[in-house]
């Protein structure tokens, strides 16, 4: 190995330094996060865009693009609001019939060999309208036991630590480890020779979306553990969000080069982005774009990074 | 003439005729009454998915991962600081218009520089710079809401000969794109960029050059259908661009160009329009509530797209 | 195994493809025997390919049946091909970049499943790399985008070659040595050797007459999609290979007359470490050295120097001829027609519009000068063959005014009697005062060239003039002390 660290690795770094500059910056602002509290209040809302974040990870990683993740997501939070806590049995029906959609969405964009962000975007007004149908006003309930999911606390660490390094974990075994996450990311670098190679393509598409389906049920159950209530448009920002996560975290827009730890620390800043804002005691008129500032910060510090990376690794 | 199997090859032939049976099929509800009516409706309202499709449409044509999504931004604040500025005075009325394009200028410049000098995909620099932009927006607007010029407001409400004044600047800010794209240099320069960038680079085009003059377009055609929508709607919102981001990209894949890059139409754009106002006309006719309302538009969108999706390659 | 030894690996007996109204395969009878190695030569759009796609179950065809081991199968698949041992290096690289070079032996290998798969995975392709090319330097962890071409071909036949339970027993090998400098093919040649020594089969494409000559033990040759000559290597050499694929290639490389440029004034200078770069007007400069030394990043360099990447140049100093054509070189949703004015717009066009009446009439001149193998320069370029393609960019660049030509390799996988046509231009041009600077894998390209520089480790080490201009001066510089 010439470079001490491969291309792999080095999408990982990036990411990780970026989080703790900001994570460092939120503790200099405000010392009194630097605790249990203060670090489960400043990041349980990352646990659900982490989730989601690696269900667009997983879409991207078969070069697709989901433009549906903030309505599906919506959709799974009105479910578990409603029928998951009054009927558990037909809300666990609904959830996986919708992972079936998504798998199938996969598989007909493959065969049909249509545009992924066109379809999904047909497919953001379904769940949509689906919600609307479920919700028309918001409310419902979040089942018990998501509640104690969400609000447990473990010792040592808070909660949404711990469910993210969880979610990391999984992810990482998933997408980086198994057969079939060598797969999926075989078919985003090289679908020709992946079937070629005698796999099946429809299968590997439909596992890859229907993983993303699987994630992106697990964001809205969580979201809902952390507000209690639901409503139709409660995560149509996810959308951007789980996008502009997978990019800090690393991720790439084709070509099969994705990091799910990457999305994770992705997600995690995005989060911190926001709360960071709030410390600085930014007028409100301002916090949009400051976001957008500090998102452009931590790209640019990327770059800085990755230059330096570069001229290092040449002897 | 052109026969109609040649017309069938064409791409942008299916969004026109999903267009054309949508509004049939209204009409045919209506018994017919409201055909006049209908389709000026539809031709203001798609006028300005037009403008801003046309932009999102140049961008698109360079390749894998260019959209611009600061176009909802860019709309409202040249809407909104056009409408300051000309301060319902009918002789301001091209400043406000020159304030308009510059700043579709300023953002377009803006986009490009932080696609260049970050490196990052055109998604994340124009998602970053909507941020900044929709914020100046709501910091000029601070909920004040100003009334266009009347002059202004008569035009963009009413018609010539029978056409809605919006549509007619559409179809001339149509035609100067359709001759960029099929007959310039420069437009084989952006299909070139959209088929490769490295080959477009080593036949001697000036990528760079041609992908900067694309995004300014299309801010600059985002900020002149928010200057004509904040006048049509007598007065700047700050959510009134919001629905043009997915809209934008809708037309634009239904209209038939290549999402991968590379190939693009203007006509196409027009269908798709029509089409994406008609169907939510349509089921407000039959009186669908809004659940269903948002289900069906979905549907249809995926239908539309696997009708015409399907005959073309070189796709991803 | 005795009884193995009589029965054919693969039969494919009067086999017909058809692709609309182009016959690819019209009738194909061929056999593979266990422990023999099968050189299959012919032009670009011979067959070759499709027979190779019907031989790893990739298409089924029309007419015609597929047996192997005696056994006639029906259905025959890419699924069924790997089971029975099937293998294939296919002409262009077939690696997923993303990954390591451990999860594509993964990919490659369906049987490699369960817990510890990637100790596994990782075993079997280096094993297979340190047979095929002992001594190599390749990390089997990295991933493969961050492999060079030479490095990625490497892999590629390696994997070919590797055993994760199925073994290998028929690798088909189109265009290997493509990417790789002599030792390297040296290597594989020998291994082809070794595996067919010990009871398995290859078959072996390549347009470099030699290889085909001393390592195959029967030579197919193909013509319009039938088989056109099928004899024992020994009976064939270079000059019947040629004529019997029907070639109108001379047989003698082109006999350099002496030129003196000496005087001619310089037009393009590059100065790098080592020895300077200078190439004068008029003049065919080769760029030699193994494979992968710093030549293309040569010609890059002196691309992105003299183009800009904000503003057209009106008189463009410097064009390109793509080696990689599919990554930076054709259009691929274009006409032909297209592909070849893109370059030289700047001359067909007025105040920014294209003149299409004048693009049309100087694509029509072009594609009779250099033979463009086409009904209508409208037609999609992708219905050219990949030799006809090479042409289009060719075509592209001598179009243009400038007058330094970069060409990148630009005749891997190119029939000879194209390349015989192509050099016969460059000769030309040449001779009218453009300037050539011409990075070549292959000797015989090097030798038409009237200055060589060559590279080893991405610098220049030594320049060649004239007569000096020899196969052995240029090992000598390739690989310095070492001896050749």
């Amino acid at each position: 190995m010439k470079l001490g660290l491969t291309s792999d690795a080095m999408r990982l770094v990036i990411p990780a330094l970026s989080m703790t500059v900001l994570l460092a910056a939120v503790f200099w602002l405000q010392p009194r996060a630097m605790s249990y509290f203060g670090l489960n209040l400043l990041l349980n809302l990352a646990v659900p865009i982490a989730l989601a974040t690696i269900a667009q990870m997983l879409v991207m990683a078969v070069n697709d693009l989901d433009l549906s993740i903030g309505a599906f997501v919506s959709f799974v939070a009105c479910v578990t609001a409603t029928f998951l806590r009054d009927a558990p049995l037909v809300g666990t029906l609904i959830l996986a019939g919708a992972v079936g959609i998504y798998a199938l969405i996969g598989v007909v964009i493959y065969l049909r060999n249509l545009p992924s962000i066109v379809v999904t975007l047909g497919m953001s007004f379904v769940w949509a309208g689906l919600a609307v149908l479920m919700l028309p006003a918001p409310g419902g309930q979040a089942p018990d036991w998501v509640r104690w999911l969400m609000t447990v606390k473990p010792p040592l660490m808070p909660m949404a630590i711990v469910a993210s390094i969880v979610i990391a974990i999984v992810a990482h075994l998933i997408v980086m480890r198994s057969s079939l996450g060598v797969l999926i990311r075989g078919v985003g670098g090289n679908q020709r020779s992946v079937e070629r190679a005698g796999w099946s393509i429809i299968a590997a598409r439909a596992a890859a979306y229907g993983l993303a389906g699987v994630f992106a049920v697990a964001a809205g159950i969580a979201l809902v553990g952390l507000t209690t209530s639901a409503d139709a448009n409660i995560a149509l920002r996810y959308t951007l969000l789980s996008i502009a996560g997978v990019i800090l975290g690393g991720g790439e827009f084709t070509g099969g080069r994705v990091s799910p730890i990457g999305a994770v620390i992705g997600a995690l800043t995005l989060t911190l982005a926001g709360s960071f804002l709030s410390f600085l005691r930014i007028s409100p008129d301002w916090q949009i774009g400051a976001q957008g500032a500090i998102l452009i910060i931590v790209l640019a510090l990327r770059l800085v990074f990755n230059r330096v990376e570069k001229r290092r690794a040449q002897p | 003439m052109i026969s109609f199997g040649n017309l069938a090859r064409k791409p942008w032939i299916w969004s026109w005729m999903a267009a054309f049976l949508v509004w049939f099929a209204t009409i045919m509800v209506t018994g017919g009454a409201s055909t006049l009516g209908l389709s000026q409706a539809a031709l203001t309202f798609a006028a300005f998915s037009i403008i801003v499709g046309i932009g999102q449409m140049f961008v698109i044509t360079l390749g894998p991962g260019n959209i611009d999504l600061s176009v909802p931004a860019t709309m409202t604040l040249a809407g909104t600081v056009a409408l300051k500025l000309m301060n319902v005075e009918n002789g301001m009325v091209v400043p406000g218009l020159l304030v308009a394009v510059l700043i579709g200028l300023a953002v377009g410049v803006g986009n490009y520089a932080l696609i260049k000098a970050l490196r990052i995909p055109p998604i994340i620099a124009t998602l970053s710079m909507s941020f900044i932009v929709q914020s100046a927006a709501i910091w000029t607007n601070r909920g004040l809401r100003i009334k266009p010029p009347s002059v202004l407001a008569d035009f963009t409400t009413s018609s010539t000969l029978g056409v809605p004044n919006v549509a007619l600047v559409a179809l001339g800010l149509s035609l100067i794109a359709w001759v960029l794209l099929e007959k310039s240099v420069y437009g084989r320069w952006i299909s070139a960029i959209g088929q490769s960038m490295a080959a477009a680079r080593m036949a001697g085009i000036p990528v760079d050059g041609a992908r900067f003059v694309t995004y300014l377009l299309c801010a600059v055609l985002a900020s002149v259908a928010g200057y004509l929508l904040a006048c049509f709607s007598g007065g700047a919102a700050l959510n009134m661009g919001a629905e043009y981001l997915l809209m934008s990209i809708a037309v634009v894949v239904i209209g038939g160009t290549a999402v991968a890059g590379g190939y693009s139409n203007v006509p196409g754009i027009w269908g798709a329009s029509l089409f994406m106002f008609l169907v939510v006309s349509m089921l407000n006719t039959y009186g669908i509530g809004a659940g269903v309302r948002l289900i069906m538009t979905g549907l249809i969108i995926i239908s539309v797209i696997m009708l015409a999706g399907g005959r073309r390659t070189g796709m991803r | 195994m005795a009884k193995d030894m009589k029965k054919a690996v693969i039969e494919v007996d009067g086999a017909r493809v058809s692709f609309g109204a182009v016959k690819a395969l019209d009738g194909v009878t061929l056999s593979v025997m266990p422990g023999e190695c099968i050189g299959l030569v012919g032009h670009n759009g011979a067959g070759k390919s499709t027979l190779v796609n019907v031989i790893n179950g990739g298409l089924t065809p029309q007419q015609g049946t597929v047996a192997s081991d005696g056994e006639r199968l029906d259905r025959y698949n890419i699924t069924i091909a790997r089971g029975r041992g099937m293998r294939c290096v296919f002409q262009e690289l077939s690696l997923c970049p993303n990954l390591s070079i451990v999860e594509n032996t993964r990919i490659m290998h369906h049987e490699l499943g369960g817990f510890g798969w990637r100790a596994k995975a990782a075993k079997v392709i280096e094993t297979s790399l340190d047979a095929v090319f002992p001594g190599h330097n390749i990390d089997s962890g990295q991933p493969v985008g961050d492999l060079s071409i030479a490095e990625r071909q490497m892999v590629e036949i390696a994997m070919a070659f590797s055993d994760a339970g199925i073994a290998p027993r028929l690798v088909i090998l189109d265009e290997p040595t493509s990417s790789l400098d002599a030792s390297l093919a040296r290597q594989m040649l020998d291994h082809v050797r070794r595996f067919v020594a010990s009871g398995g089969s290859v078959i072996f494409i390549s347009h470099i007459l030699h290889e085909i000559l001393e390592t195959s033990d029967r030579i197919v040759v193909m013509k319009d999609g039938r088989v056109v000559a099928e004899r024992p290597a020994t009976e064939f050499d270079h000059q019947r290979l040629v004529e019997a694929m029907g070639s109108v290639a001379k047989e003698e490389a082109f006999q350099r007359s002496a030129r003196e440029l000496a005087a001619a004034p310089v037009v393009l200078r590059h100065q790098a470490d080592g020895i300077p770069f200078t190439a004068r007007q008029g003049e065919i400069i080769g760029l030699a050295g193994l494979a992968g030394h710093g030549q293309t990043e040569l010609l890059l360099a002196l691309h992105a120097v003299q183009s800009n990447a904000w503003w057209p140049r009106r008189d463009p100093l410097v064009t390109f001829v793509a080696g990689d054509r599919r990554l930076n070189g054709i259009f691929e949703l274009w006409s032909i027609l297209r592909n070849f004015s893109i370059a030289s717009l700047a001359d067909l066009s007025q105040g920014g519009v294209v003149r299409t009446a004048e693009e049309a009439e100087r694509g029509a001149d072009w594609k009779r000068r250099i033979e463009i193998r086409t009904q209508d320069v409208d037609n999609g370029i992708l219905s050219l063959s990949g030799g006809n393609q090479q042409k289009v960019l060719f075509a592209r660049a001598l179009a243009t005014r400038a007058p330094v030509i970069l060409m990148d390799d630009p005749m891997r996988g190119v029939d000879v009697g194209t390349k015989q046509e192509v050099y016969e231009i460059i000769r030309q041009e040449a001779a009218k005062g453009r300037t050539f600077i011409w990075y070549s894998t292959e000797m015989d390209e090097v030798r038409l060239c009237d200055r060589v520089y060559v590279f080893r480790e991405r610098v220049i080490t030594a320049e060649l003039v004239g007569d000096e201009v020899n196969e052995i001066n240029i090992i000598a510089a390739s690989f310095g002390g070492v001896a050749a």
